[in-house]
């Protein structure tokens, strides 16, 4: 009998590894140094989000969307708020409009922040991860100036937002994204003309422009790939059809045209963030039914029905119309969509959350067969995977 | 392209929104719908973006099947719905949308539709060896078993689920609105809108 010898080799990647980005457990069979199949086993993070979203009302799932993808808390209550408003059939008033989009950017600028240097650290680079998270950290302070809270803000609710922005607040903003671009600057300095990262990326984990398609894949990924799709600018919602700005496409579709296109995303929202300060009016910040937004807490002191009214929200929350709806919006990642169903009580029947990177970790076998054992490093880091969203 | 969609015989019933088109379809059909959608020049669905399914235990069809597609090139998005009994299987779409692939294991993990011919439908979110389908309407929202580290046998054991409360699910939901008013004289009570 013919002796039959294998020469490749099973190792675990993760799940408790720092280039994994979280609980990734990757089965990666090795010829060598190169990959042969690289088999993500996902799940570690499973809390049973969309189930414990049917036994919460409307007002009560707010919070579980911020502790999805924990990098960019208010793009996906964004996307539960707009499913929501779509089922009541409401419009928020302008006002909201504006401050969504302006924390719909500020939020992704912190997410681009959080993933270039994280990258750049899984390919060598340690200095640009200290930069951001210092940068990250005043950005922050803008979460926690309107909403409390610096990651789990709970801040974009059905109706509008939860409170207006301090007084002040619109020209500190206006300053601190006058001194952002220099920031930029100074880190595509260290990065973009790198030796080592152009090394480590450029042609690494190409995805084309017909792939990306077909695997589902959205965001930065897609356009990377040459696609120029965006929700923001196809699907405009709130007050993405006031704003001009410009969609960055990859040619390649490698490693280093992700890290490109989200470098030039960055500049894009703070332009973004610019016209929006200088279009918004005061004004209401959430629609005013008190059926839906609880009533201001002085009126509360003096009025019984104001009282009634915070009373029932609070408690039983407000009934939504029967129906169902897909609405999906442009979080940094890729396209966050939420599939709701209601039955006409004050709780949502089914939830079902559309994750960005579950598509993206999909295609990673494809992307890293072929490749370097440490590529898959590069590549994991370059598809911007958290698994707060991908394990729901 | 709503005539175009209208005149296809296998297409059950069609709703339009703003961005968003609604079909239903038989179960039978599926693979030649989405085919139809993606291949034709008229629509051309070609992103699959979700697979999902919703659970209504009192219907006979207990489970509604949704896929949900988009046409970049349209700029739409589609949601397509089929519906299936408890123990029915489905034909997997792998061959037309190679996403389907994991979308249709999340599926089959959380609520126990299979797919026939799928090349490796396992579990995708829950624990290795997890029993029952977590996302099904009769399934508990705390589960069967937890999870310890014990220190005697230096592992994790599973254990049923003990609540040192209990499960505390509050009907707040007002019993006044949609009442019938079957007492006499109650009619006078309603204020005349007009």
């Amino acid at each position: 009998m013919k002796e039959v010898e294998l020469n490749t080799t099973t190792i675990n990647f993760g799940p408790q590894h720092p280039a994994a980005h979280g609980v990734l457990r990757l089965v990666v069979e090795l010829e060598g140094e190169v990959v042969k199949r690289a088999e993500p086993h996902i799940g570690l993070l499973h809390r049973g989000t969309e189930k414990l979203i049917e036994y919460k009302t409307y007002l009560q799932a707010v919070p579980y969307f911020d502790r999805l993808d924990y990098v960019s808390p208010m793009c996906q209550e964004h996307a539960f708020a707009l499913a929501t408003e779509n089922l009541l059939n409401i419009e928020v008033p302008m006002r909201a409009k504006f401050i969504r989009v302006i924390f719909a950017e500020v939020t992704r600028i912190l997410n681009h922040l959080l993933n270039i240097p994280a990258y750049a650290a899984d390919i060598g680079a340690v200095t640009p991860f200290l930069w951001c998270f210092e940068e990250r950290e005043k950005l922050l302070e803008f979460h926690e100036a309107v909403s409390g809270a610096r990651f789990h803000a709970a801040y974009f609710r059905p109706g509008g937002v939860h409170q207006d922005m301090p007084e002040g607040m619109e020209e500190k903003l206006f300053h601190h994204f006058k001194t952002l671009p220099k920031f930029i600057d100074d880190l595509e300095e260290l990065l973009t003309n790198n030796r080592i990262l152009r090394q480590r990326s450029v042609d690494i984990g190409i995805i084309s422009k017909k792939e990306a398609i077909e695997w589902g894949c959205s965001g930065p990924v897609l356009r990377s790939s040459g696609v120029a799709w965006d929700l923001r600018r196809s699907q405009p919602y709130d007050a993405y059809d006031q704003v001009e700005f410009d969609i960055p496409v990859g040619k390649k579709g490698d490693c280093f045209d992700r890290y490109l296109v989200r470098i030039e995303e960055i500049r894009q929202s703070i332009t973004i963030i610019n016209q929006c300060l200088n279009k918004i009016k005061p004004g209401a910040i959430s629609v005013e039914d008190n059926k839906i937004t609880p009533p201001k807490r002085n009126q509360m002191k003096k009025s019984m029905e104001a009282l009634i009214h915070h009373f029932k929200l609070f408690t039983e929350g407000y009934r939504v119309p029967e129906g169902q709806t897909y609405t999906a919006v442009e979080a940094p990642k890729g396209e966050f969509g939420v599939f709701l169903v209601s039955d006409g009580s004050s709780k949502p029947y089914r939830c079902k959350i559309r994750a960005p990177g579950f598509a993206h970790l999909q295609i990673l076998d494809n992307l890293s067969k072929g490749h370097l054992m440490a590529d898959i490093a590069a590549i994991l880091g370059s598809l911007d995977i958290v698994f707060g969203e991908i394990d729901r | 392209m709503l005539d175009k969609l209208k005149k296809n015989k296998d297409i059950l019933k069609i709703k339009e929104g703003d961005n968003l088109l609604e079909l239903e379809c038989d179960k039978n059909n599926i693979l030649s719908v989405l085919k139809k959608l993606k291949e034709n020049d008229d629509f051309i669905f070609d992103q699959l973006l979700d697979i999902t399914a919703v659970d209504n235990p009192s219907r006979e069809c207990r489970f509604d099947l949704v896929y949900i597609i988009q046409s970049l090139k349209k700029n739409k998005k589609l949601i397509l719905k089929t519906f299936l009994k408890e123990n029915d299987t489905i034909e997997t779409i792998i061959s037309v949308h190679k996403a389907a692939d994991w979308y249709e294991r999340e599926c089959y993990d959380l609520f126990g539709i299979e797919f026939k011919n799928h090349p490796d439908l396992r579990r995708i979110m829950t624990d290795y060896n997890f029993e029952g389908h977590p996302l099904r309407k009769d399934f508990p929202l705390t589960g069967h078993t937890e999870v310890r580290y014990d220190d005697l046998e230096k592992k994790v054991i599973y254990e049923p689920v003990k609540l040192s409360q209990e499960f505390r699910d509050f009907d707040s939901e007002s019993p006044w609105e949609g009442m019938n008013n079957n007492l006499i004289g109650d009619e006078k009570s309603e204020i005349k809108k007009d």
